[in-house]
């Protein structure tokens, strides 16, 4: 399989890096302080291909703290906030779309 | 129900330390996941959108009370409080730990259940007919083979990195719950004209991307000659299976681009070889198995008590009983099905409650047994009639006694973009919109058996190629759109759908079902012609002109 980082990186608009915690598989985003967070508004934001590729090469890197880890598109609204850029990400980053069996 | 002797339960506790370990090594760095990804995925293990997704292997679908409380047990302390029965007689848990799957493993292992081979280019859980051992018309148990394929195929040295996954169906039954034509292998066992139990074995079945019906490789084969046959189809194709294109990697494009009739004569070439080898199969070998199954007990009871005539004034109770009992090869018992399907609800999914709740309700009234079935329902196999009104009451109060059982509101789906990295579009919410569009018994009963599949990718886990109607999850310009499919079928006369048209977007879908099924109820010929066989005599275009003419 091709590595993350060898794949051809072409990105339209502001982007993240997203990937899974290792030991739990809950959702994580690469931070500006070369770090992760669980919250999507701490993520470094990249606007170029060279960023987004420096950035994965950073997450990929951390191979035992995050696993899968992939550039995903966002939008930045008025106020700053991100939010994910399609369908797929803001189930990762909201929970799934439906009520679940148990309540948490 | 079948039990594991001393080799079994090493073999599933070696498992359980060796993972332990892996674990312990990836969460210190010591492995990569390059190098750990094969050995999670030998345990059931995924990653999904969320998080890790554990799946575990309820062979040929006979789950004990006992291994159905542990499931309910791992559900609730590692999970979220349910799980999710599969279209493969598996379960999976959505939101388990990775540091904490060796424990649930463990937990496991300490009643006989495991997760090796659900995933991999291996051969997978070897599947079957919900009702085995219980089919009124059964020519036997096919249990008993499904068995003896597990013990030989598990960690078969050959087989452990085959071109693709490789799915064994089997039934015993002349209508078959098991899908088997849509199997890598299918077996079905029958008698011959001198009376001899074998197989009619079946090869190059599958959904997927490029769906084919199996085709008939050879039409009997003798029980004692099972293993070594078999053994010959997975040679020819480990040797001649395509590596290079996952996509061309399935039994299923080499049996079409060879031709069944070159394939099987590879096969009958490779068998010739070896069909009297150690992998022949004596009667003391297959009696060694059976005597493992243990039956119950059953009495001598009335076929209608006073019980089920007094209940039959009770409406919901009959049109519970009407569609969700069956027939039992014992007189006096019934097979219940128990609907993992209300209205609103995910198709598949029981909470471990629920779990609980069925254990003690199988201990009660079904000599301590469950079965799982394909299409993501439960059963109880041996369900004395009498007791019926007690347990569809008992059913009723834990909201397992919907009567929708192969109504148009049992739904088998995915669990679509909701939950998996492969997905391109949500399954469970498209199932749940239409159980509420349909809710009303009367009119799902006036419809009459209808099978809805729903897949939220080309991967096609919830088999909608052979939905009577099939619904296929897209993605189109970053919006969810539908592909839809009528006319497809899973049992012994199985058949891919056809495309009706052109994908309608998320919102659209639940009309557009509706309106082929008010299409359907305008053109059936009589009250009791099923839409399959409406759709079949009169084709896909009445059914297209009614959902495209007004978009």
């Amino acid at each position: 399989m091709t590595s993350p980082l060898q794949q051809k990186i072409k990105i339209t608009g502001p982007s993240i890096v997203t990937a899974n915690r290792t030991w739990d598989g809950v959702v994580i985003y690469r931070t500006a302080s070369n770090g992760w967070s669980t919250d999507i508004s701490n993520a470094a934001i990249v606007r170029t291909a060279d960023e987004a590729r420096a950035l994965l090469a950073e997450s990929v890197a951390d191979d035992v703290g995050a696993i899968g880890a992939y550039i995903a598109p966002v939008e930045i609204k008025d106020s700053g906030e991100i939010e994910p850029g399609n369908l797929r990400e803001h189930i990762r980053s909201a929970g799934v779309t439906i009520d679940l069996p148990v309540p948490a | 129900m079948y039990a594991y002797d001393e080799i079994d339960r090493t073999l599933i506790n070696e498992r359980v330390t060796e993972f332990r370990d892996q674990v312990k090594r990836r969460l210190s760095g010591e492995l990569t996941e390059d190098e750990f990804k094969s050995l999670r995925l030998m345990n059931g293990v995924y990653l999904q959108l969320h998080a890790y997704m554990f799946r575990v292997a309820i062979p040929y679908g006979t789950l004990s009370s006992e291994q159905m409380r542990r499931l309910a047990h791992v559900a609730r302390r590692y999970d979220r409080g349910y799980g999710h029965f599969t279209t493969r007689q598996n379960i999976q848990f959505n939101w388990i730990k990775l540091a904490e799957l060796p424990d649930a493993l463990a937990d496991l292992a300490e009643v006989g259940i495991h997760a090796m081979q659900t995933s991999g280019n291996c051969t997978r859980n070897i599947t079957s007919d919900q009702w085995a051992g219980v089919a009124p018309g059964e020519i036997e148990d096919p249990r008993i083979w499904a068995e003896l394929l597990r013990q030989y195929s598990t960690l078969h040295p050959e087989f452990s990195f085959l071109p693709r996954k490789f799915k064994f169906a089997i039934t015993a039954s002349e209508h078959d719950r098991a899908a088997i034509k849509v199997h890598d292998i299918g077996l079905r066992l029958h008698k011959n004209a001198d009376g001899e139990t074998g197989f009619e074995v079946l090869v190059g079945g599958g959904l997927g991307r490029t769906p084919f019906i199996g085709k008939t490789i050879k039409s009997f084969v003798p029980g004692r000659d099972l293993l070594s046959y078999v053994e010959a189809i997975l040679r020819v194709y480990n040797q001649y299976g395509r590596r290079d294109n996952i996509y061309k990697a399935r039994i299923k494009i080499l049996v079409h681009e060879l031709g069944i009739e070159k394939f099987a004569q590879e096969v009958e070439d490779e068998w010739l070889q070896m069909r009297d080898s150690a992998l022949t199969l004596d009667d003391a070998d297959v009696e060694d198995i059976r005597s493992r199954f243990t039956y119950p007990a059953y009495e001598k009871l009335p076929h209608m008590p006073d019980e089920l005539k007094k209940a039959a004034h009770e409406p919901h109770f009959e049109a519970w009983r009407k569609n969700s009992v069956a027939l039992h090869k014992v007189p006096g018992y019934a097979i219940v099905t128990l609907s993992l399907k209300p209205v609103g609800g995910p198709p598949g999914d029981a909470t471990a409650d629920q779990m609980d709740a069925i254990a003690d309700l199988a201990d009660k009234y079904s000599f301590g047994e469950i079965r799982v079935g394909h299409e993501q329902n439960l059963a109880l196999p041996h369900v004395a009639r009498r007791d019926l009104p007690a347990l569809w009451r008992a059913l009723d109060k834990i909201g397992l006694a919907t009567p929708n059982v192969n109504l148009v509101t049992d739904i088998i789906a995915c669990p679509g973009l909701d939950y998996c990295a492969l997905a391109n579009a949500r399954s469970i919410p498209i199932a749940q919109e239409l159980t509420r569009r349909f809710a009303n018994h009367d009119t799902a009963n006036l419809i009459g058996r209808l099978h809805i599949n729903i897949s939220g990718c080309i991967n096609a886990c919830g088999h909608h190629h052979v939905g009577h109607i099939g619904i296929l999850g897209v993605e189109k310009n970053g919006e969810e759109f539908y592909q839809i499919t009528i006319g497809g079928r899973a049992d012994e006369n199985a058949a891919v759908g056809t495309l009706i048209g052109p994908a309608v977007p998320y919102g659209e879908v639940a009309d557009v079902v509706e309106d082929i099924v008010e299409a359907y109820l305008a053109l059936r010929a009589r009250p009791d012609e099923l839409f399959i066989d409406a759709v079949k005599r009169l084709g896909v275009e009445p059914f297209r002109e009614r959902v495209y003419a007004t978009r």
